[in-house]
């Protein structure tokens, strides 16, 4: 007697497992980097929140009948993206309460991985921002390479002083230092590089397609450039949009993220056009300099809706 | 010239084409053959034999039932000793021809001269004719009766033939085979089908990766006319009939509707020769070539095979190490069928026989849907796999009917790429079946 099996007899090597692995690879770049501004701070973060949001992972998963899900990786995907969107003096165990609201509240409440609404990273961030506002918004000079220095000069980020500039003021981009991450803000955002080497793999690999970074991106500089053209304030300059605060880490590591995203191509790019659209809202009417992550998150909301008046071109169904 | 391809969707598969450089070898003859009565789409033939009775190779065993369905000789000579219901290997229950073999003697009207004859009669009825007492059905798989094909309805027109040469199929190569071989022959049956259609245009669609036989077609082509070659891109399912004609005409067949209603014909290059030894050559349709093949150490094959062969003959003659054998599958790993019994016998449409270890053999387990939309990618209607997976799973049939699920192919892109291992193709086939099943009841 031999095995019966309906159709198709192969499967591709794609796995939950390799593509967690592939996003891992592809954020170890941006590690790398916080790890060489921030020193031995960083570590500790990153370490206790990937280890807070597999611990988390792996209890909720097996009380409420999943199984294990904590093999699967995207726990550590989340941990490390957790991590990267924190500042590297915060206190441990406030790490411990974003991994809980990230892993626990955000994503198994939902019914685990594939069913959240919300980047369960991003929850943990905003939840950690709102509650503890000052530690939050602490940014430390980077220490290139001194690893155990632990003297935490505060600095502001580049988007802080960008809000706050006046007409007056000498304005002297640092484009370079913007660019390798020699600046300051959370662990994760500072490096343009280490994030598009990231992007670079994501996209070798098919993990990701190019849609949602390209138009989240485009649409946000569009609307800063004219802006900036309108008004001729060196508050909106482009370049030091682009590579200053989380959007290049949102729009490559988080808008990206496929429970949270719509799954047509045309529903990636209303999405992402959104995302980049109310991030230029928030970063230049809000009260916040940085609005990435509440663009992203308020876009989570609508993708459903997207999905569902989304739908696909079928074969067949063109009118002639 | 430019490769063609479809627009929507599509996966890239290991080919594993391992059998491409051999030649096609004629099986030795088996000493029984089972020769099923229904070997299309349509109803079974009419049996016009008895038991006892003694047969030669091209004696007509049944005889058309009906337009929609296709007549079938005897592959050996011999007498025939039982006419009964079998198991087909997959799960169903099949009148078969049981015929055991004295020597090999043919009817006498049959050429089996190698000559190659490319005069072509004018006489359209007599052309159509020959075609119909050959038995010809498609040979890529569906098995829908040749003559039926080629007779355009009353109101519609062809413009376009495209004989499909792809062979999307990983480890198949019988086609392959047999455009490197008999290259001329389908040439000549691609002009002896535009005749019959009153065209001046078959296009032979090739994967690109197949150089030789693109080369050798081109060739001859340069001394016919009407026929020309057309390489296609290596991706699948590009040999799915909606997808081939998507490719060469840049045209869509309108859903429920078929490829005539956008003036094309889609005929598969083994039918096409089929249609040049029956018209040429006076050989109805008694055997095949197909590829032997899979993932176990052994020497893959393309043989010429009589109709009845039982499958069982045919791995014992290719020295297959059964013990090791997991999973026999009649046609490819994508869309072919897994067989419980090995009695099955080779029928007009078995293009292959790809036998899987035991390792591979195996399911993978499935875990929770990540939204990844990889299936929406693959697939080549623009349907939304997960999306019918979870209408299926609450049986929401308006919601299916809403997702254009009765315009899935079957081609199984979907499961093969999901990482989430989601047997995605079954909810698609459990759909169509529940919403045929509720048509019928209304
Ligand atoms: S099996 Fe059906 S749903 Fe799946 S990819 Fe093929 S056509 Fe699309
Ligand atoms: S490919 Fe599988 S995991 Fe990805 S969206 Fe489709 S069903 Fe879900």
């Amino acid at each position: 007697m031999y095995k019966i099996s309906t159709s198709p007899h192969i499967n591709s090597k794609e796995t939950t497992h390799k593509i967690m692995r592939d996003v891992i690879v592809a954020l170890s770049p941006a590690i790398m980097a916080a790890l060489i501004m921030f020193g031995f701070k960083a570590l500790l973060v990153l370490v206790t929140s990937v280890c807070a949001c597999l611990i988390f992972e792996y209890f909720m998963s097996k009380s409420l009948g999943l199984g294990n899900t904590a093999s699967d990786l995207s726990a550590v995907v989340t941990g490390i993206l957790l991590a990267l969107n924190l500042p590297a003096t915060m206190p441990l165990w406030m790490v411990i309460i974003g991994a809980f609201m990230a892993i626990g509240v955000a994503k198994m409440a939902f019914g685990g991985i594939g069913k959240n609404i919300f980047n369960p990273a991003l929850v943990g961030r905003v939840f950690l921002f709102i509650s503890f506002p000052v530690q939050m918004t602490t940014w430390v000079k980077p220490h290139v390479l001194d690893f155990f220095n632990v003297d935490a000069t505060t600095s502001a980020t580049p988007l802080n002083v960008l809000k706050h500039i006046t007409e007056n003021d000498i304005f002297s981009p640092e484009y370079m230092n913007l660019f390798l991450g020699n600046i300051g803000g959370s662990m994760g955002e500072t490096s343009a590089l280490a994030i598009l080497l990231g992007l670079f793999w994501l996209l070798k690999e098919k993990i990701i397609s190019w849609h949602i970074p390209v138009y989240y991106i485009g649409s946000f500089l569009l609307c800063m450039l004219i802006t900036q053209l309108i008004t001729g304030n060196v508050r909106f300059d482009v370049l030091s949009h682009l590579l200053s605060g989380g959007l290049l880490l949102g729009a490559v590591f988080m808008a990206t993220d496929y429970t949270t995203s719509p799954m047509t191509k045309n529903g990636k790019i209303i999405f992402a056009i959104g995302c980049g659209i109310l991030t230029y809202v928030i970063r230049v009417f809000g009260a916040y300099p940085e609005g990435v992550s509440f663009a992203i998150l308020i876009m989570n909301a609508f993708v459903p809706l997207i999905d569902k008046y989304n739908i696909q071109y079928v074969y067949g169904t063109r009118r002639k | 010239m430019k490769t063609k391809t479809f627009a929507l969707g599509g996966i890239h598969l290991n080919k594993h084409k391992i059998s491409a450089r051999i030649g096609i070898e004629e099986l030795d003859l088996p000493d029984v053959v089972y020769i099923p009565v229904k070997q299309h789409i349509g109803a079974p033939a009419k049996i016009v034999v008895k038991s006892g009775d003694k047969v030669k190779v091209g004696t007509l065993l049944a005889e058309a039932d009906g337009k929609v369905s296709a007549r079938v000789v005897s592959s050996i000579s011999g007498e025939v000793c039982k006419i009964e219901e079998i198991n087909n290997g997959q799960g169903y229950l099949e009148t078969v021809i049981t015929i055991k073999r004295e020597g090999d003697e043919f009817e006498d009207n049959m050429d089996m001269s190698d000559k190659i004859i490319s005069e072509i009669s004018d006489n359209r009825d007599e052309l159509l004719e020959a075609i119909k007492n050959a038995g010809i059905v498609g040979m890529g798989g569906a098995g829908f009766p040749t003559p039926i094909k080629s007779e355009i309805p009353e109101g519609k027109k062809a413009d376009t033939l495209i004989i499909n040469g792809i062979e999307c199929e990983p480890y198949l190569t019988a086609d392959c085979r047999l455009m490197e071989e008999k290259s001329e022959q389908i040439v000549i049956g691609a002009r002896i089908l535009n005749k019959i259609l009153g065209i001046q245009n078959a296009i032979i669609a090739i994967d690109e990766n197949k150089r030789r036989s693109i080369a050798r077609l081109r060739h001859i082509t340069k001394e016919y006319v009407g026929v020309n070659v057309q390489p296609c891109k290596s991706i699948y399912p590009q040999g799915g009939e909606k997808q081939l004609i998507n490719a060469i005409t840049g045209r869509e067949v309108p859903s429920g509707k078929l490829p005539i209603d956008v003036n094309c014909v889609v005929q598969n290059v083994a039918t096409v020769y089929a249609v040049y030894e029956a018209v040429q050559k006076h050989i109805p349709l008694f055997r095949r070539v197909l590829t032997v093949s899979g993932n176990i150490d052994w020497n893959p094959c393309n043989y010429l095979v009589r109709i009845g062969t039982p499958i069982s003959f045919i791995l014992e003659k290719n020295k297959i190490q059964m013990d090791k054998v997991g999973k026999v599958l009649i046609g490819g790993p994508m869309m072919g069928q897994a067989i419980s019994s090995l009695d099955a016998p080779v029928t007009k449409t078995t293009s292959g026989i790809t036998v899987f270890s035991e390792q591979t053999s195996r399911k993978p387990e499935t875990t929770a849907c990540i939204r990844c939309g990889k299936c929406v990618d693959s697939c080549p209607m623009g349907l939304m796999p997960l999306n019918i997976r979870q209408a299926v799973e609450n049986n929401d049939l308006n919601e299916m009917k809403k997702l254009h699920i009765q315009d899935c192919i079957l081609c199984g892109c979907c499961s093969y790429i999901c990482p989430a291992k989601i047997p995605l193709l079954d909810y698609c086939k459990i759909g169509k079946y529940e919403l045929t099943k509720q048509s019928k009841k209304a």
